[in-house]
């Protein structure tokens, strides 16, 4: 039973993980989705095996530890609005630059170009010798 | 004890709110804003001098007994971030007031900022790591909107970026809370910190280097600190300068926290931060080296500087913590004032590169002393407040006998120094009558933009003036860190 849902967390992190190394953003944001979702049900497993009921009965050990699943809930409504707000974002990405690809830093670039030409500056004087 | 606690969570929140009702009348919502962050500003320095005088106080709120309850709790590290945090909110927010541009342009920033600054509040008031993550996503969120506000193409790229590594850290900060809760069965970090020790070495020594990655990210320590220069530069200087003073201190303080309070001496992973701390600095300060923006060097210059305070932290003695901590009140200071600066600098020429500037000091002398006192104090030269700082961490690193981090962090500061001097001889030296944009700010908001700065100035050469007292007080609260009883015992009620 936890094996399974253990497998199940670790395939939802690693297809997360996959997607968000992409350069789309649509698929980053579903790749963070993803993620989120394998995280919260690990965060469920950690209250111990599944199966108790909800608070039912006198005796604490009857029933499934709730702090996990208050826990994941709050989660789950952090991490909807934060995808709603990255959804918002990626549409203005769209809107501005009409493109769905994650974008270099256009200073890094600079500064990478600069010193490559300083290497390749000094490359060619030792060519020349 | 409970309004004191509670209210600098509470009342930006519920200043957010007025704010948002509101929204017709920019006036009505700076009045709102200012005031609100007034009160915070008494409530946590009453705070501060209450838990110094009579030690670590907590309240359950709710009235549900910890560890069950949501626990506040104020020791003295926390109502010293606390009192620093909210004073920069106040002075960078009356300074936006005066900037034309992202305060005044949208309806929304008032409550954002006071959204984050509740945001701020309970990262240092919380009891328990859970609310910690809370804490933590209601400041990131309205760090997104800051960071993201006016929507211009680079913003949207950086802000991107700094979206999915924030939410890539908390991710994993769910996971390690997954963890901690799977092996001890309770998230208060006082309940934490006997458990955790009854359990076995591997275990412990996993959650602890879980924790140090999640607020590694967060911190921006070496080798997690990639998206910040990349995100900060493009923000409203407001936002930039509000961000680099306090958002990677909160991380910090994480660090701080969750290192001594939750896992025991003994396996206190000390040389791993020290190898951290030293590669953090020199990664930090060679970036600053190369880049010829303003916003972009400083920017590297919080990531080097983030290596000072985790060296504090590495060498796990009184003397480092409460270098680390004299370190962080001097930070957070000096860095939102160079920030701020680097505003004033780009308002008056248009542009924040070095190649494009020269000769400032002839247009705007004030501008120029404002730069040059933190910049020194920033490289740590005497007498100001980076030098005491700075002094406070090399003697306990010598005290610990760890020479090398000791030497890296001498040499760390002489390129803080080199390239604080490239800043200053590019933009305020230099020949010619100075580079303007012919953007002059009328006289009101030239007054509240530049006196809030040099307000800031004022702060951080009182810093210096008061080193005593204030060496004495970090020592007390790293005191309080490294011997977790009486914080233990306040929270649990023994």
């Amino acid at each position: 039973m936890s094996v399974l849902m253990a497998v199940t967390a670790g395939v939802l992190c690693a297809t997360g993980t996959y997607l968000v190394l992409g350069r789309q953003l649509s698929r980053v944001i579903i790749g963070i989705a993803m993620l989120g979702h394998g995280v919260n049900v690990l965060l469920v497993l950690s209250g111990g095996d599944g199966g108790d009921p909800v608070l039912v009965g006198e005796d604490v050990t009857d029933f499934a530890d709730p702090l996990p699943q208050a826990l994941v809930l709050t989660a789950i409504v952090i991490t909807f609005g934060v995808i709603s707000f990255l959804l918002a974002l990626a549409y203005r990405s769209w809107v501005v630059t009409a493109d769905d690809e994650v974008e270099d830093d256009v200073e890094d670039r600079r500064i990478a170009r600069e010193a490559e030409h300083l290497l390749d500056d000094r490359g060619d004087e030792g060519a020349e010798r | 004890m409970n309004l004191l606690l509670a209210g600098p969570v509470v009342l930006p929140l519920l200043g957010a709110a007025l704010c948002i009702g509101a929204g017709r009348s920019r006036n009505a919502q700076r009045v709102i804003a200012v005031l609100t962050l007034t009160a915070v500003a008494v409530l946590s320095a009453v705070l501060l001098l209450r838990v110094d005088d009579e030690g670590t106080v907590a309240v359950q709120v709710g009235g549900w007994e910890a560890p069950v309850g949501i626990t506040l709790v104020a020791d003295r590290l926390a109502a010293i971030m606390l009192v620093l945090a909210v004073l920069m909110l106040l002075a960078v927010l009356v300074y936006a007031i005066g900037q034309p541009g992202a305060e005044e342009d949208h309806v929304g920033f008032h409550p954002v900022y006071l959204v984050l600054a509740a945001g701020v509040a309970l990262a240092f008031l919380t009891g328990d790591l859970f609310n910690l993550f809370v804490a933590f996503e209601v400041l990131l969120m309205a760090s997104y909107v800051l960071l993201t506000l006016g929507g211009r193409a680079d913003q949207v790229r950086s802000g991107m970026t700094y979206v999915v590594i924030s939410l890539l850290a908390s991710a994993l900060f769910l996971a390690a809370l997954a963890f901690v809760y799977a092996a001890t069965g309770t998230l208060n970090l006082a309940d934490l910190s006997e458990k955790v020790a009854a359990l076995p070495t591997g275990v412990r020594t996993g959650l602890a280097l879980l924790l140090i990655v999640v607020f590694g990210i967060k911190s921006a320590i070496f080798p997690l600190f990639f998206w910040l220069p990349d995100s900060y530069p493009t923000a409203p200087s407001p936002v930039t300068a509000v961000f680099a003073g306090l958002l990677t201190k909160v991380g910090v303080y994480a660090l701080l926290r969750s290192q001594t309070l939750l896992f025991p001496p003994d396996t206190r992973p000390g040389t791993l931060l020290l190898v951290v701390a030293a590669l953090t600095m020199v990664v930090g300060v060679l970036g600053a080296v190369t880049q010829d923006d303003i916003k972009r060097i400083l920017s590297f210059h919080i990531v080097s500087q983030i290596g000072y305070m985790v060296m504090g932290l590495g060498l796990f003695t009184v003397a480092g913590l409460a270098g680390a901590v004299i370190y962080i009140i001097h930070h957070i200071v000096v860095k939102t004032t160079l920030f701020l600066v680097a505003g004033l600098v780009e308002q008056r020429t248009g542009t924040g590169k070095l190649a494009e500037l020269t000769g400032l000091r002839r247009l705007e002398p004030v501008l120029a002393v404002l730069f040059l006192l933190p910049a020194l104090s920033l490289a740590g030269i005497p007498p100001f407040s980076g030098f005491v700082a700075k002094l406070a961490l090399v003697e306990a690193g010598m005290g610990a006998e760890a020479y090398v981090v000791v030497a890296v962090s001498l040499a760390v500061s002489l390129l803080t120094l080199f390239s604080m001097s490239k800043i200053w001889s590019n933009t305020f030296w230099g020949p010619g009558p100075g580079t303007d944009s012919g953007r002059t700010l009328t006289a009101p908001r030239r007054a509240l933009m530049v006196g809030s700065t040099g307000g800031l100035v004022a702060l951080s050469l009182a810093i210096a003036v008061a080193a005593g007292p204030l060496y004495a007080l970090s020592e007390r609260a790293a005191a309080d860190l490294m011997d977790t009883r009486g914080y233990v015992e306040e929270v649990l009620g023994r």
